[in-house]
């Protein structure tokens, strides 16, 4: 399962220093007022973090198609309630 | 559970059933047992929820509410729907009927997480116990639990909500271990398009079980928190909305209508082309329009709530959606006549029963567009046209294909044959009785009886009379079914590996099956269904 | 969570099973936490100015610091299942360990803010930014609970000597869950305490 090129401790860390930053990024930001995009860029930040995570630490990356499937078809359930939900509640 | 098929006569203690005492069911690894465990529980409740039927339709005799009572009147709709619901339909078919067959028919020796399994039925157990402690102040809500009315309710919605979220609970654990099941357990040359078409069914309804029922466990989460914490998530008095509520809950409990029909078209699939004796025509349509429901069974929730104030984008979108979600199902349907078509038909039990499913849910399946369009259901939106619709589609439907599985089957689970004259009794009883309690509904519906009251005018009442004499009948059919059942399990004559010279594998295994399924791992070089070659 | 698939002749099968098993039972989760997630859309989109102002009682640096402890812990995972594929399960336990501690940092941290949001007068019924607030935080409260018992039974099979570099399984499955926890936490902290 050792996915991926190089030792996984090494990477493990690299990643695990990507989101410290990361999350210092949007927690500065946060204090920064942007309007809507504050919520742009802590979505977008969260998202790089989140897809660190499922990428390296949950070695999706190395991982078979199966897998990826069921990874990723929940994201599509979820759009489908919410866009399904906003339809009716933004437009009532 | 235990004594249930124990073996009254040396020489039938065979298969799976041989050990004896109540720990070898309750802590079992056995598919089969956690099969069987399902099927009587949720035969139990369905009888139950059978007689709270029976106790309406006795209201409805009489326009005014004089036999129960409206507050009672209300509890028995709810239980009735609630047990049927969630204890009977959504898992007798998937947990009892699935757990038995999917290894069977796969050519494993059992699911993929077998303690799971076990694990999933006992926190089945424990939800229904839940379920049945909230009878000490019954519910009165419907069996939607709509906000706001039950979140001020004075009956016992927090435990039943607890119930229900241990259920869904059970209910995704399940079919989390079919899905890995069929993934990875498949006997060597089950390829995916060899796979019987009960498998591919029970496949799409994992789907749905693994991703509605944690919106709907989620929901009655906050159910209880409003309740308990005062959340208000659904209350307009803090700015939350009901119809909320009904997103989440129709987001569930649409797609959840797929798992209630799903497998019985599952079954339907397996039973036609071997009482027809001809290939199965269109298998990747069957096969692939399984899938296309489920997926679709996800797009329509909306037309649940035309009638609660939605926007009228949403509105639009939802009728629309539903029409396309008609399409698979029709596919399947036409499938299945043209199997038929210049078969050699016989009428045995289980064939009778997979007919009737689809003659009844053709009816109810038509009277779905009529729901499904906008303009329509403002008119019959929570009239008895909609319990006659989903009826023919659940009862008509679901219940028939789980007969049909239960007749099919019953040889394979019990090594043990039915008195075939005595099932084809029980067959007529419930068909005649079954149309003549529902399509009166039809008719009251469309004149506009609404549902849910215990009182309705007084010129409803001639056809409220014919279905309630319907339901009689149904219900001595069923009853005569049951004591079949009873006998054909103490001292049917004993079955051999295949009576119905049926091809898919769970055919090749012992009847009983031995606790292994099998002697050696099958392996299969053909699909299922040559049916009518020199070979069957 | 992941079942026992030890009983499969064929280990390699069993560990792709169980895989897939965690993989569809974190599916179920993204859905489970989808349903507050819409809910926080909806309402968010309905009453931005309440959000706004609701957001700011938050204390986004016990926030931020919950946030790194999370990471962490996730490192320690990490750390952890590598350490048990080289065969070293002293190492698995301590790394393991040390995520434990840290999820129970976590969960003090967590009770000291409820605290003191409580002491402000904010409680689940208060509006729907705090309704919103004590759910989310209380439902994933409840995974970190979960997952540090998932975690403490890995920690009892290895010191039971069960786990090897050919055997690990249930090291690995758990880590995906424990990686999921963090994940979720990833963005509920935004949500909740930069955006509001």
């Amino acid at each position: 399962m050792a996915h991926g090129t190089g030792n996984p401790r090494r990477t493990g860390i690299a990643v695990f220093v990507a989101l410290l930053l990361l999350t210092a990024v949007t927690v500065l930001v946060s204090y920064v007022d942007l309007g809507l995009w504050n919520v742009v860029v802590a979505l977008l930040i969260a998202s790089a973090k989140a897809s660190l995570v499922a990428l390296f630490f949950m070695h999706l990356k190395g991982e078979s198609r199966l897998v990826w499937g069921f990874a990723l078809f929940p994201i599509v359930f979820l759009s489908l309630i919410l866009i399904g939900t906003l339809a009716d509640t933004m437009l009532r | 559970m235990t004594g249930i098929g124990q073996p009254e006569t040396e020489g039938n203690g065979r298969g799976y059933l041989a050990e004896r005492g109540w720990r070898s069911w309750a802590f079992t690894l056995d598919h089969k047992r956690v099969g069987a465990m399902y099927l009587w529980t949720t035969i139990f409740f369905f009888l139950v929820g059978g007689v709270f039927a029976l106790l309406l339709r006795l209201e409805l005799l009489s326009p005014q509410a004089k036999y129960f009572g409206n507050h009672a009147y209300n509890v028995f709709f709810t239980l009735h729907g609630s047990m049927m619901i969630f204890l009977f339909i959504i898992p007798a078919i998937p947990s009892g009927l699935g757990n038995f067959f999917i290894p069977l028919q796969l050519g494993a020796r059992d699911v993929a997480f077998p303690r799971l399994n076990i694990a999933s039925y006992w926190v089945f157990a424990a939800g229904f116990l839940v379920v049945i402690g909230s009878l000490v102040a019954p519910m009165d809500t419907g069996w939607t639990f709509y906000t706001p009315y039950s979140a001020k309710s004075a009956a016992a919605v927090t435990t039943l909500s607890l119930g229900i979220f241990l259920l869904g609970m059970s209910s995704i654990l399940t079919g989390l271990n079919f899905i890995v099941t069929i993934h990875k357990l498949r006997a060597p040359g089950m390829t995916w398009h060899r796979m019987p078409l009960f498998l591919w069914s029970m496949y799409a309804t994992s789907i749905i079980q693994v991703i509605a029922t944690p919106v709907v466990g989620v929901t009655f989460l906050l159910l209880a928190a409003e309740r308990v914490f005062g959340v208000g998530f659904f209350d307009p008095s803090k700015g939350g909305d009901p119809v909320l509520f009904q997103h989440f809950f129709w987001f569930y409990s649409h797609p959840v209508v797929y798992v209630m029909i799903l497998p019985a078209m599952g079954i339907v699939s397996e039973v036609i082309p071997v009482f027809s004796r001809k290939p199965i025509f269109g298998y990747k349509a069957i096969a692939y329009s399984s899938m296309a429901i489920a997926l679709g069974g996800f797009l329509v929730w909306g037309h649940h709530m035309f009638t609660s104030g939605m926007s009228p984008l949403a509105n639009a979108i939802f009728s629309l959606m539903t029409f396309f979600v008609a399409v698979p199902t029709a596919v399947k349907v036409f499938n299945w006549t043209a199997t038929l078509y210049r078969g050699s038909i016989t009428f045995e039990a289980p064939m009778l029963y997979a007919l009737t499913f689809i003659f009844l849910f053709i009816v109810g399946g038509l009277t779905g567009p009529f729901l499904g369009a906008l303009a329509t259901n403002v008119q019959l939106h929570d009239t008895y046209f909609v319990v006659a619709h989903f009826h023919y589609t659940m009862m008509g439907g679901t219940v028939m294909g789980f007969f049909a599985g239960l007749h099919y089957w019953f040889p394979k689970m019990t090594g043990r044959m039915l008195n075939e004259k005595v099932a084809r009794a029980a067959w007529a009883l419930i068909f005649v009785g079954f149309n003549v309690t529902f399509f009166t509904m039809f008719i009251v519906g469309v004149r506009g009886m609404p549902r849910r009251y215990a009182e309705y005018l007084p010129k409803f009442q001639l056809e409220n009379v014919i279905s309630t004499a319907g339901s009689a009948v149904l219900a001595l059919g069923i009853l005569v079914m049951c004591w079949n059942l009873l006998q054909g399990l103490r001292k049917g004559a004993p079955a051999s590996a295949n009576p119905w010279r049926a091809l898919s594998l769970e055919w090749r295994a012992a009847s009983p099956p031995a606790t292994e399924n099998f002697d050696e791992v099958p392996v299969v070089t053909e699909w299922p269904y040559g049916y009518g070659t020199p070979k069957a | 969570m992941s079942g026992h698939t030890d009983e499969h002749a064929d280990p390699a099968v069993a560990f792709e099973a169980a895989k897939l098993g965690v993989w569809t039972f974190l599916a179920t989760e993204v859905l489970l936490f989808g349903a507050l997630f819409t809910a926080y859309t909806v309402f968010r989109m309905k009453y931005p100015e309440m959000f706004r102002v609701e957001h700011a009682k938050l204390d986004r640096v016990l926030g931020a610091a919950n946030t790194v402890v999370l990471i962490t812990s996730s490192l320690m995972v990490v750390l952890g299942v590598d350490a048990i594929k080289r065969g070293k399960a002293r190492l698995l336990e301590a790394y393991f360990g040390a995520t434990i501690f840290l999820a129970s940092v976590f969960l003090c941290v967590k009770y000291i803010e409820w605290t003191k949001e409580f002491h402000h007068g904010n409680f689940p019924g208060t509006n729907l930014f705090f309704s919103l607030y004590f759910m989310l935080t209380g439902l994933h409260g409840i995974h970190v609970l979960f997952g540090m018992g998932v975690l403490s039974y890995v920690i009892v099979l290895s010191r039971r000597g069960r786990l090897s570099e050919a055997w690990y399984t249930p090291a690995e499955m758990s880590g995906l869950y424990w990686h999921f926890v963090d994940l979720v936490w990833i963005y509920l902290f935004p949500l909740l305490y930069l955006v509001g």
